[in-house]
């Protein structure tokens, strides 16, 4: 069904430069419309900052990104969220001063599809439930597991009904039973048909949950396609366990 | 209207009346203090709009208040201008003043932004000093009208319930709401849609307006205006410790500060006049290590252990 | 060329000044807003011992180094230290050592007020002395070297010695350095009290040749941030190079204009470097 999907994430020649390092070098790749695309790679191989720049979080070097007909390269990161990206943080960020569902409100207010006042809190009040979080809805965040600290992170994320959500290892941290929760869950959003970037570690969600992905090492693509074909590529083998 | 709100209504309208009829018990030296009270909840209540929810400690009120007073005492003896007209230009003026310095500093960490504004009644005094002299004619300035410390005293009141009714749409505002979560997390806030800078520059443009009003409306307390006088750094200094000594967490917060301070404050000014400065020192120390979040906090707290 | 010269040899002082503060805010994390009050301690000091026991500036500098370095460190260990521990982000740690070193700033100019509440008017070497065709007083020139040698001094420390690169260390990263086996609270302390005692020995050699008062700390902490912030946070050679600039157009200021508006070109010069390079004159634009 994919190949039928228009791009709506179109990124081309994309890099980065800390000094003399370069982090992203040239990186070139679409993302469709409903689709969940996975970006592995080693640790270091430039996946989160790939992510940063396309959230706005840090600003390319040289290259575009592009949502559907918009440029998105150059503008701040709050921008960028309201054309319809959301993203969910590397280590776990929420907002500990707000209760759970301010938390979900804050996704809500002010980015792709504004609503606020009550409308706001019925919104906020159906995500946290959808994410088995309801009834926790007043607690402070400091009072919430790891895992409902990710889910709120997630429900915030969503509050916005982004065009395109980045889940930077959304899944790491969690032990192998919430392990089997956080990938269903994932999936239940792909069956709703949203259109995912996942930057992930764990191999068996990359397998089920994604629809293409892309293998990155030392900055590079060194590697696209279908979970299957790529994890298969030798260059990939090589770069996983290196030369050896 | 929720029971909560309207208790809280019946409240501050019942603090307002009592208030507002001070003037008429209080005389004298006590109606004084009264006013200095008065300017300093106004202040401090202003200065908590931006700096409570984002957390950036401003030191700009006294660069502020002194144009405020400033620019009243320059329209109405240079230039004939009348007190409300003057009263009228000068929170535009430091509104302005506000967006130049927001745009350029709040972009940054609250570091740099507290270190610009530290100097920064002190910058504007030397160059004011230096215009005046240089251009203006060395005299003083005069601000002659027939305002008594009772009608000052209830214009500070107008503009302090101005205040509240402000403080109070912004908290349940969208603007309001975002301010919060750029003190919480500002990376989260630029990520969930808030134009983080401006949100802070619009505030702090805010706090700018509200402390060259108040400037303007006590110039006529001093009739003579210097601009030594009144571009006062101090002044930034005890409005910070009123606010932090109340708390700035609730939007009443810095009245609690501010009412038992102006009293000590009064009384070593006038007993013990070469210790204020450290007197002020040992305020800020106090805070910082003893009532982190206030007296309000610190009551928050204690009701939280005794309802345990 | 007056001012050229009399700029540079300003800027000397201020460079020595700015270290200070940059091993403290660099290498410690600690905002120091009372970090004026420490150069006019070290002014007040020389003042002191100036006119009642007739002791030269210079020898005062051997007396003051060693006090406030007793007394930063100090201060570091009963006031500083629980906000570091307790603060949970860097931000809530500048806040927290914003307030309380103002606080701190108040309490030593409050003490000094009640010490000498007047200007600290000494007059020490003020004898004209001329080189390249300009005239300056001898103070200004000995204070210039003075700040030159504790600057290379302290610049040989941090580069070449063991306890130097563990500072250097700590300035680049808490963390890294906390892994590879140094003892950040006690290297953190220990930049805070040097930081401390160059500042006030600063103050020493500045009161020389400009008359101090009780009050006007505030003005060196806000120029030496300016010249912090200018070079870049942390580093040493941005600072120097931005103290030099400073000195420079103060001095043309206040020549060519007015003595009273060195503040303001602080300021337009804080302004510049906030708007186009807020990295720092040396630093790389941070992402």
């Amino acid at each position: 069904m994919t190949s039928q999907s228009v791009p709506i994430l179109i990124v081309e020649t994309l890099t980065k430069r800390f000094g003399g390092l370069i982090a992203v070098d040239q990186m070139s790749f679409d993302v469709r419309e409903h689709e969940v695309m996975g970006i592995i790679g080693p640790n270091g191989s430039g996946k989160s900052t790939t992510m940063n720049l396309i959230s706005g979080a840090l600003k390319a070097t040289s290259g575009t990104i592009r949502l559907k007909e918009r440029e998105l390269t150059a503008m701040p990161a709050h921008k960028i969220a309201r054309l319809g990206i959301a993203r969910t943080f590397q280590l776990v960020r929420v907002l500990p001063d707000l209760t759970a569902i301010e938390n979900v409100v804050a996704g809500a207010a002010f980015a792709h599809k504004p609503r606020w006042g009550a409308e706001a809190r019925a919104f906020a009040v159906a995500l946290l439930e959808r994410l088995d979080l309801g009834g926790k809805q007043d607690l402070p965040v400091g009072s919430l597991t790891y895992i409902d600290q990710k889910r709120l992170e997630l429900a915030r994320a969503l509050a916005s009904e982004p065009e395109v959500l980045l889940l930077d290892e959304w899944l790491a941290g969690l032990n192998p039973s919430e392990l089997k929760i956080g990938i269903d869950l994932i999936a239940s959003l792909r069956d709703e048909g949203r259109t995912v970037i996942l930057v992930e570690h764990v191999m068996d969600a990359i397998r089920s949950l994604c629809d293409r992905c892309v293998v990155m090492n030392s900055g590079r693509k060194i590697a696209e396609g279908t979970p299957a074909a790529v994890l298969s590529d030798r260059e990939v083998i090589r770069a996983y366990l290196g030369d050896g | 209207m929720s029971r909560g709100e309207a208790i809280g209504l019946m409240l501050a309208i019942i603090v307002v009346a009592v208030a507002a009829v001070l003037p008429l018990i209080l005389d004298g030296y006590w109606l004084s203090v009264a006013l200095t009270a008065m300017m300093y909840v106004a202040l401090a209540t202003s200065w908590t709009l931006f700096s409570g929810p984002t957390r950036y400690l401003s030191l700009a009120t006294g660069a502020f208040f002194g144009i405020g007073g400033y620019l009243v005492g320059l329209g109405m003896s240079d230039y004939g201008l009348s007190f409300w007209l003057m009263a009228a230009i000068a929170p535009v003026v430091a509104t302005a003043l506000a967006l130049l310095i927001g745009l350029a500093t709040l972009r940054l960490s609250g570091v740099y932004f507290v270190i610009f504004t530290l100097g920064l009644a002190e910058m504007i005094r030397n160059l004011v000093s230096w215009i005046q002299n240089n251009f203006l004619g060395s005299r003083g300035l005069y601000v002659l009208t027939d305002f008594t410390d009772a009608d000052i005293y209830w214009m500070l009141l107008a503009v302090s319930v101005a205040i509240f009714a402000l403080g109070w749409w912004i908290n349940r505002s969208r603007l309001g709401f975002a301010l919060r979560i750029i003190g919480s997390d500002e990376e989260v806030a630029k990520h969930v849609g808030i134009d983080t800078a401006w949100s802070k520059v619009v505030l702090f443009m805010v706090t700018g307006f509200f402390a060259a009003l108040i400037g303007a409306l006590v110039a006529p307390r001093y009739s003579y205006i210097e601009p030594n006088v009144v571009f006062s750094p101090e002044l930034s200094f005890i409005v910070v410790v009123m606010a932090l000594l109340g708390g700035i967490h609730r939007l009443w917060g810095p009245l609690v500060g501010v009412i038992p301070f102006t009293l000590i404050w009064e009384g070593i000014t006038i007993s013990f006049p070469n210790y204020t400065t450290l007197f002020l020192g040992f305020s800020f120390l106090l805070i910082v290590y003893f009532l982190p979040h206030g007296v309000v906090g610190l009551m928050q707290s204690l009701v939280r252990r005794v309802g345990r | 060329m007056d001012i050229l010269i009399s700029g540079l040899l300003l800027g000397g002082t201020y460079a020595l000044i700015a270290m200070g503060l940059n091993l403290q805010y660099g290498v410690a994390r600690i905002m120091n807003l009372a970090n004026g009050e420490m150069l006019v301690l070290g002014g007040l000091a020389a003042f002191w011992l100036f006119v009642a026991d007739g002791l030269s500036p210079i020898a005062t500098v051997f007396l003051v180094a060693p006090l406030a370095f007793a007394g930063n460190w100090l201060i570091y260990r009963l006031l500083i230290r629980p906000l570091v521990r307790r603060a949970k982000t860097q931000g809530q740690l500048d806040v927290d050592s914003i307030l309380s070193t103002f606080g701190m700033s108040f309490i030593f100019v409050g003490l000094m007020v009640t010490i000498h509440g007047e200007y600290f008017t000494y007059s020490y070497l003020a004898d004209p002395f001329s080189i390249l065709g300009t005239t300056v007083a001898v103070n200004r020139l000995v204070a210039f070297i003075a700040a030159v040698a504790i600057g290379a001094a302290i610049c040989f420390w941090l580069y070449r010695t063991q306890s130097g690169t563990a500072v250097r260390a700590v300035s680049v990263s808490t963390e890294a350095a906390g892994l590879v086996g140094i003892n950040v609270e006690r290297v953190s302390a220990f930049a805070f009290a040097i930081g401390g005692a160059v500042t006030a020995v600063g103050g020493t050699l500045i009161s020389t040749f400009i008359t101090l008062d009780a009050s006007m700390g505030v003005i060196f902490t806000m120029k030496a941030l300016i010249i912090v912030i200018m070079g870049g946070v942390g580093d040493i050679r941005g600072a120097i190079i931005a103290a030099l600039l400073l000195g420079l157009v103060e001095t043309a200021v206040a020549t060519i204009i007015d003595p009273g508006l060195t503040l303001v070109a602080a300021y337009v010069i804080f302004l510049s470097v906030l708007l186009f390079r807020p990295q720092g004159l040396f630093g790389r634009r941070a992402s």
